[in-house]
């Protein structure tokens, strides 16, 4: 399995080692994690990091979820990311929202390290 | 608008507290691997050494909190993240996450109202000589828990 590079996006710090964790527990070979608290830190995150991955909530103060996707297209080197969504944010229209901006997996709060492998590994081209 | 709000508040107002129970029990046996039952809030009332909150708006408009004290909140902190040492602000930010856990969950649960109902991102208070007094005047719900024996409090508190 070759080694993921992943950007995880969540105000929570403590959301943020939950989602690595649960990476891990899928079965993904984590080569490096860049974090961001935010939308916006996150857009500078990709001018300086290559990633193979973007796991992202949608709440976050500064620049939500939503237009962080809607914006990740500027980042040349993020275009054709796989973003997951990682969100308590359980509506229909969020969902909707999410997968018409760009994302390609949307995973509710509270989840289960099962529902991250069943969301992200068809994404890596990976039998879940 | 108004009138539709008050419709979906009336409408729930008779099921609110075992919603809240099972979205609080989902997401302590999901997050944390602990399963927890509500206890008579007259029987155990935590010190609220640490109280999350989080702002409903919408369809829901109001306010809902978790307290515990200190000790329970550094034992949902361990639980979440394993035996990895917990700063007083990892603390915080986990008993933060568990309130906004709740509050999505319980709103995902009421039919016709997690479309129209925001969530603000969560707040912690920590301390020992704070009181704490919501302005939404309506209608609140409470479920005590005990996590590890101690007892942790969740209350929803709505604007009529």
């Amino acid at each position: 399995m070759d080694k993921i590079r992943a950007l995880i996006v969540d105000d929570s710090s403590v959301m943020r080692k939950i989602v690595e964790r649960s990476l891990r527990q899928a079965g993904i070979d984590l080569d490096k994690v860049v974090e961001a608290s935010n939308g916006a830190e996150a857009l500078v995150a990709l001018q300086n990091n290559v990633v193979d991955l973007i796991l992202c909530d949608i709440n976050m103060p500064v620049m939500d979820g939503l237009e962080f996707v809607r914006q990740v297209h500027t980042v040349d080197s993020a275009k054709d990311v796989p973003i997951v969504m990682i969100t308590t944010e359980g509506s229909e229209s969020h969902v909707v929202q999410a997968l018409t901006a760009g994302a390609r997996g949307y995973i509710r709060k509270p989840f289960t390290p099962d529902q991250v492998k069943e969301h992200v590994l068809p994404l890596l081209g990976k039998k879940s | 608008m108004s009138t539709d709000t008050s419709f979906v508040v009336r409408s729930h107002e008779e099921n609110w507290l075992p919603v809240l129970e099972l979205a609080v029990e989902e997401v302590f046996e999901i997050m944390l691997g602990c399963r927890v039952k509500p206890v008579a809030p007259s029987e155990q009332t935590p010190n609220a050494e640490f109280t999350a909150m989080i702002g409903l708006a919408g369809a829901l408009c109001g306010i809902l909190t978790v307290s515990c004290d200190a000790k329970t909140a550094a034992q949902i902190a361990k639980s979440m993240l394993g035996d990895t040492a917990q700063s007083m602000e990892e603390v915080g930010d986990a008993l933060g996450e568990i309130c906004n856990m709740i509050a999505g969950n319980f709103k995902n649960k009421l039919a016709g109202t997690d479309e129209r109902c925001m969530l603000s991102v969560p707040t912690v208070v920590s301390g020992e000589e704070y009181s704490f007094h919501s302005l939404a005047d309506g209608n609140s719900v409470e479920t005590v828990l005990l996590f590890e024996g101690a007892p942790v409090a969740v209350r929803l508190q709505l604007q009529s």
